[in-house]
Formats: C-alpha cells, structure tokens, sequence
C-alpha cells in the first residue's frame, strides 16, 4: 500500500486520482506507523514553506519521514522540505538533499512564478526510465531547489540559471515539477515510481 | 525555455460542450470530458472549462463535471463561469481544479481576488478581462458576458488585478471575438511590456498564422482558441508543428 502524508498542504486530490489512473492502491494518512509500514511514500503539496514544515512537526512526522528506508517522493513543496534549507521563511528543512532551496532571481526579468511547461534534461536514474531527455513537464512555484552535483538527476533552467528539477538520494527522490500534471510524461515518472 | 501555451477553451452548458455559432443560438458540441481528453493527447498544454449555465442547477452539474475532469485529466486546467465568492472558489478546488477564472465578480468586487490568492496562492487566480475599443481609442472594460459597460481602462485594470494578486490575465478583445481576423497583438504587446504575470491571449483566432503572430509580436504566454479546435479546423498538433519550424518554444 502507498502512503500519502497528510499534513495539510494543500490539495491533495491530483495526485490521488493520478494513482487512480495507473490503478495503484494507496491511502492518506498522517499516522506515523501507517507511513512507516507502507510500500512507497508521497509527500505532495502546496504552500508557504515554513508552515509546511510546522504541519509536517505537529504531526510528529520529521523523524519518520528522515528515517524511512522504503521509496519515498516529495513533490513541489514535498521535495523543497526534504532539502537542507528554504529562502522561504528562512525555514530550516529535513535536510535529506544535500541543496539549499532559494528564491529565483527577479533581476532577472523573468516571470515568478515559474509557471508552465519547461524540459528536464541531464536524466539520471530510474525515476526516468524510458522519458527522454527534454521532455516537458508542468511547472508551478516560486522557489527552486540549487544544483548539487552528486544528487540532482534532472536540470531545468529558468531565469537565467539551471536548478534541480529533480533530486535523489538512496530511497529518496523529489521532483519540483508535477508529475502529476505533466501528461503521459508525468504518469511514466509516477509509474517508475511506484514500481521501486 | 519555459514554452508558450496552446490552451482550447469549451463553453459548457448544462454538462455539454456549446459554441455559440450566432448570439442566440447554441449549439452543442460535445461531451467535456471526452473532449478534454482528446485534445489533451493532441497536445493542449492546459484547458479552460466556462460554466455558461445561468441556473443554480447548472452550476451543481458543472461542479461535478469538474469532479470528472479531474478524475481523467493529466493536464492543468482552469474553470471559471459564474464564480462571484470566496466559496465558489474553494468549491472548484475541492473538486480538483487547478485555476479559477474570475470575471465580472472581480470588477465588483475586486477584493475577491486578493481573499482567494492569499489563501490558495496567486497561481490559482486568473483574472479574465473583456474589453472593446471605444471612440477615443481607449479599451473599455466590460462585464456579464461584454453586455455591461464599466467605467475601467484595460491597462489601468490590467495592472490593479496583478497588484492584488492575480496570477495570470485572460483578456479578450471583443472587437476580434468571433471575428477570426487574428487577435489584438498590439494590446497583447502592450500588456506584456508593463506586466510581470503571464498573459493570455483570447479573440480572433482564425489561423494558424494568426497564433504564431500573438505569441511572437503580440509576446503572449499563451494563446486560447475554441471553434477553430471544435469544429477541426485546426488540430492542435498540426499547430504546434508549425510554431516549432518557426522557432516558437511550444512542447511537441
């Protein structure tokens, strides 16, 4: 059974049905012990960072979240939790990813948010299995996770510079993009998921 | 590159797909979810749904469709018809939208946009302004479907609803709605010089040409286009072909 974390950020409905769509079984859940036994985790979310963090710690789902050893996903603002820190709120985060999440340049003349389709290249890994360099996917967010050499396994550039669109370590992955969103592409990348 | 976006808009009346094809007469078209789905695999990047139904039962049919919608639909989509409260909003996220677009409501209460945006985020809030040229070359705002004057400027109005947190604008020129001549791309042009959120484009779509000229002079984000879509006189991934051999950042 899959897990997502419930912890009140935001809706959770897209990813839900697009489970529903590969045929997947999961439930939501913000109880430690059903994370912790399930098969796959998924942290989704929307929101203002440091709130997000704040709901993740009254749920007493900091500790679980670092310790789990099965695959996990952190989505949007359910992967920038799992880097060191966020510019948003000057939150300190899980730190699972070795990367800082900081606000896109608005010198740079480009429009924030990030919003829209843009392509993931530099694919590592077997989250992308089978989707081809330069895919498009679906973009929604202000903040961006930095580049970190051994662990970003998808780049996506935007305002003048290249962040992570996709991060991994071990059992844990995230992507900044919504899959869930992104068309056949997205459902491949959830399908590779899920069968970890 | 962020790519520019494709994005056909279906009029919904009662649970059905219509195009008006003359003021009074409606004609329906199709079912929306099917539709959606088919020009979601054609290449869409994004659909808007406009609940055009004036009854209180229209409306509870239109929330479910949006329920369908997002049960099938892989893609962001946007609904907006009707939407007057913080609650109407509220409503349509619950049952899986990704954006609302809000209208006349914002012109009267123009609060509504900054109570959605600060709770749900701006992305969530799409702005839609109507407008025509009047006499002295200035574009007038309009509300309830282009029937009532206001006394708002589009490029005053424009810059307003960014500033209360609208994070996209829809505006369509009534002078090129219906016309298939091609869109107001030097409004378009105008717009982007001093906005800071996305722009689209909306009204006169009757060619390919006509696209492909809004989202490079016109400097659109996006272009939205219904009859030519419904009625297969330009299918989406012929379209898209087309921008990308003229240089135009559009996902194949």
């Amino acid at each position: 059974m899959i897990a997502i974390i419930d912890y009140n950020a935001g809706n959770l409905c897209s990813v839900e049905n697009a489970l529903r769509r590969l045929g997947a079984q999961f439930e939501v859940t913000s109880d430690p012990e059903r994370i912790a036994a399930a098969s796959h985790v998924l942290m989704p979310g929307v929101g203002e960072a440091s709130s997000a963090m704040e709901n993740l710690r009254e749920r007493g789902l900091v500790e679980v979240v670092k310790d789990l050893k099965q695959p996990v996903l952190g989505i949007c603002i359910g992967l920038q939790l799992m880097c060191t820190f966020s510019e948003e709120g000057r939150t300190p985060c899980l730190g699972v990813f070795d990367t800082a999440v900081r606000r896109f340049d608005p010198s740079s003349g480009a429009k924030i948010p990030h919003m829209g389709w843009n392509t993931i290249t530099g694919l590592k890994g077997p989250l992308f299995k089978g989707v081809q360099d330069g895919s498009f996917v679906y973009y929604v967010h202000s903040f961006r996770p930095e580049i970190t050499e051994e662990q970003t396994i998808a780049v996506t550039e935007y305002a003048g510079s290249p962040f992570s669109g996709a991060l991994c370590r071990d059992n844990f992955f995230g992507t900044q993009f919504h899959p869930e969103k992104s068309g056949p592409v997205g459902a491949r990348i959830l399908k590779n998921f899920i069968e970890l | 590159m962020l790519a520019k976006r494709i994005i056909p808009c279906l009029d919904v009346k009662n649970g059905q797909v219509v195009k008006g094809i003359n003021f009074e007469g409606l004609r329906e078209v199709g079912d929306p979810v099917e539709m959606g789905a088919a020009y979601s695999s054609e290449g869409a990047d994004e659909l808007v749904y406009l609940d055009i139904s004036a009854s209180f039962e229209g409306r509870r049919t239109f929330t479910d469709l949006v329920r369908r919608i997002a049960e099938r639909i892989d893609i962001p989509f946007t609904v907006g018809g009707g939407i007057s409260s913080f609650e109407d909003g509220a409503r349509l996220l619950d049952a899986g939208a990704d954006k609302i677009t809000i209208n006349s409501s914002a012109v009267y209460n123009p609060d509504l946009i900054g109570r959605i945006a600060s709770h749900y985020g701006s992305q969530f809030v799409v702005v839609a302004i109507d407008a025509r040229t009047v006499a002295d070359g200035r574009w007038q705002v309009m509300t309830h479907g282009g029937r009532k004057e206001t006394d708002k400027e589009l490029y005053s109005w424009a810059r307003e609803v960014q500033e209360r947190g609208a994070g996209e604008i829809l505006f369509t020129s009534m002078d090129h709605d219906g016309t298939k001549n091609g869109y107001a791309c030097q409004a378009y042009s105008k717009l982007a010089s001093f906005l800071t959120i996305p722009v689209i484009a909306s009204g006169g779509a009757g060619s390919i040409e006509h696209i492909r000229e809004v989202l490079s002079d016109g400097k659109a984000d996006a272009a939205l286009a219904a009859s030519i879509f419904h009625y297969g006189e330009i299918r989406i991934s012929d379209l898209k072909k087309s921008l990308l051999a003229s240089g135009i950042n559009v996902r194949i």
